[in-house]
């Protein structure tokens, strides 16, 4: 009690002091705020920023030194050499085409594993429940860097190795866990007396999920989905180790095998750069309502 | 319609939680029947192994003259209303209420029909065209009760339908629930662990603890002559007072000298306690005829009548139901007579009644 007291008596004066102290404080602590969030916005937008002005710029003003910020020639050759080399088809556009393919079919594949076992964790006894999804994020521990070597040598002898197939079956592995573990708390956020009802009204269990639970997981399954497609399309590790011609390789080794020669056509890397960063962005913006929704599922009471 | 019959049921869940531990229930053609008990007493996982949600470890369920053990919950004619009313948030009234028709695949004519009929019953006509998150908890318990009684069922089993309701409305459906199970005469099932609720619906109840019948019995036995102490500390509100008595000279007396009308059969030396209801004892000035001494502990003003808490012989919590117009102040001496009949009689050790 005393302590209370005799700490509350400093108090006094202190917090009488505050608010023109605070009105100050504020005053200078939002000029602060603003200085220091445009520097991380600069720090952060910067390299966005060059990159896509790199891209645009014809290559005498890329390379010109100083650089030039503003006061440069605008061309889009770049973007054609991203797409068309000399007699077809380039490269990168098959690398591309190849990345939409693997990020694409692991995502889906991700989503159709992992969504049925997110509802069966969440709905059924399984025995040692808690084991089995430790177990199961506990293969999301390791950096991909720490597998790709074993997952080389089982590819070779299996045939995998500088496939397709290979890459999205690797990913997918890497995807379902993930997939399994954000989508339980999606599915535990349903209640299951939906399903029952449904049960009741002469459904089958697969037919109440299919038709009850499943549009009411949308949301969720949104949300996961972007991120098991965001991982599988920036991968670099497996791509870079586990491919290694043209016509297999996926955009992010594509993209990097074009830095190291005796001369780098930074222009070519900058608008490949570009194009490699627009899908997800606009894939994040198209499901935009779901991502925050299913972002922000848990904090619905129902 | 049917009856249903429950033998010998016990559930056990995977993790070891024996949520019934046995129960047999006998429900009659037509009967509203309500399990009673405190939560995490098994209520639910009854309903839901007669239902067919949650397979029973053992016994037996039977529906009519069918053993339902094996059918899944869509072969046993069975509608039921949960807590949380699950009406699919994505489809209106109307189609909420159609829903479980088409599941039958009756003709779209039939389906209109069956769900005007149930609108009309529950009385849900500007409802229709709206979806679940734009009804309030009553409407939406009212789609939810239509939604059971659309498809004609054999029986309805529900699951504290009420519990999330405030308390008027909670009292107008209570009256609404008992006067269509009355109309339509299908076998009801009713949990709750309000005894208010049992006891005004209820054709008979079924009193559930930790996974066992303590007892069965129409609302007027259980009241009367709770089966054991459970029953009798549960039922009543304020409950029975549980009042320590010896058997002497033919009579009951506690140990501040009530003296009760034995009930016949009792047996001899054993701890006995009498259950008296509050509405049996009356607090009287001191000194007044067959009256004992005891002291007003405290009084409870209920606007229609006052609950005193007497001190009678050490024992402190003894309460009096009297009629608001009778005012003792707190801790003024008082008596204390019993008005009742013969009370019912039970042995402390085995915590049920013996007489
Ligand atoms: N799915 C389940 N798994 C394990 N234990 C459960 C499960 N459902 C209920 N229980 C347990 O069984 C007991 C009875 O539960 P329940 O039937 O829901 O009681 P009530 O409806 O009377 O409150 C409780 O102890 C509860 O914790
Ligand atoms: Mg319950």
């Amino acid at each position: 009690m005393a302590v209370s007291v005799d700490e509350a008596v400093p108090t006094g004066p202190v917090r009488d002091h505050t608010p023109p102290a605070r009105r100050f404080g504020g005053r200078g602590r939002s000029v602060l705020e603003i200085a220091l969030l445009t520097v991380l916005a600069v720090v952060m937008l910067f390299p966005v920023l060059w990159m896509i002005e790199t891209s645009i710029k014809e290559n005498r003003d890329v390379y010109a030194i100083p650089a030039k910020f503003f006061d440069f020639t605008v061309t889009l050759d770049h973007f054609k050499d991203v797409f068309i080399a000399s007699g077809g088809r380039s490269a990168l556009s098959v690398s591309f085409l190849n990345s939409v393919v693997v990020a694409g079919v692991s995502t889906v594949l991700a989503t159709v594993l992992g969504v049925p076992a997110a509802w069966a964790y969440s709905r059924f006894a399984v025995k040692a429940k808690k084991d089995q999804l430790f177990f199961i994020l506990s293969t999301r521990f390791m950096p991909p860097v720490v597998v790709v070597i074993p997952i080389f040598l089982m590819y070779r002898q299996v045939g995998l190795i500088d496939t397709k197939l290979g890459l999205i079956l690797i990913y997918t592995a890497f995807n379902v866990p993930f997939t399994i573990w954000m989508m339980k708390g999606f599915v535990d956020e349903v209640p299951a007396e939906y399903e029952d009802a449904a049960m009741l009204d002469g459904y089958t269990r697969l037919q109440a999920f299919w038709r009850f639970t499943l549009p009411l997981l949308v949301p969720g399954i949104a949300a996961t989905a972007v991120f098991a497609l965001i991982f599988s399309w920036n991968e670099f590790v497996f791509a870079i180790f586990l491919t290694s011609s043209d016509d297999v390789r996926t955009a992010p080794p594509a993209i990097a095998g074009l830095i190291g020669g005796t001369t780098v056509d930074w222009g070519l890397v900058a608008a490949a750069s570009v194009v490699f960063a627009l899908p997800v962005l606009a894939f994040a913006y198209l499901v935009r309502k779901h991502l925050i929704a299913g972002v922000t599922l848990g904090a619905v009471r129902r | 319609m049917a009856g249903i019959e429950v033998t010998a049921l016990h559930k056990r869940y995977p993790d070891g939680t024996v949520a019934v531990d046995h129960v047999d229930l006998s429900i009659g053609d037509g009967e509203l029947f309500v399990m009673l008990g405190p939560s995490g007493c098994g209520k639910t996982t009854t309903l839901r192994a007669i239902a067919g949600l949650e397979r029973q470890t053992t016994g037996d369920i039977r529906i009519g003259d069918t053993l339902v053990n094996d059918l899944p919950p869509a072969e046993r004619d069975i509608a039921m209303v949960f807590q949380f009313y699950a009406l699919y948030p994505h489809l209106r009234t109307r189609d909420n209420l159609a829903f479980p028709l088409r599941a039958e695949g009756l003709p779209k004519a039939e389906v209109r029909e069956r769900v005007d009929e149930a609108a009309r019953l529950m009385r849900l006509g500007p409802l229709l065209d709206r979806r679940p998150r734009r009804l309030s908890g009553g409407e939406q318990q009212r789609v939810a009760l239509a939604r059971a009684l659309v498809r004609r069922p054999r029986a309805f089993l529900m699951d504290e339908p009420l519990t999330n309701l405030d308390a008027e409305l909670r009292a107008d459906m209570r009256t609404e629930i008992k006067h269509l199970q009355g109309e339509l005469g299908t076998t009801m099932v009713y949990v709750t662990h309000d005894q208010v609720e049992a006891m005004s619906l209820g054709h008979r109840i079924a009193i559930l603890n930790k996974g066992r019948v303590e007892q069965i019995g129409t609302p007027l036995e259980v009241y009367d002559r709770p089966a054991s102490l459970f029953c009798a500390a549960f039922i009543g509100s304020p409950p029975m007072n549980l009042i320590e008595v010896e058997v002497a000279d033919g009579k009951l007396r506690s140990k501040g000298g009530l003296v009760l009308t034995p009930p016949p059969g009792l047996p001899r030396d054993r701890c006995l306690v009498a259950g008296v209801r509050p509405e049996a004892l009356e607090v009287t000035e001191p000194g007044a005829e067959r009256s004992v001494p005891a002291r007003v502990v405290s009084a409870e003003w209920l606007g229609d009548e006052i609950i005193y808490v007497v001190d009678h012989g050490g024992q402190r919590d003894v309460r009096v139901r009297m009629p608001p117009t009778v005012r003792f102040a707190a801790d003024a001496p008082v008596g204390l007579r019993h008005t009742g009949g013969t009370p019912a009689v039970y042995d402390v050790s085995t915590e049920e009644l013996v007489a």
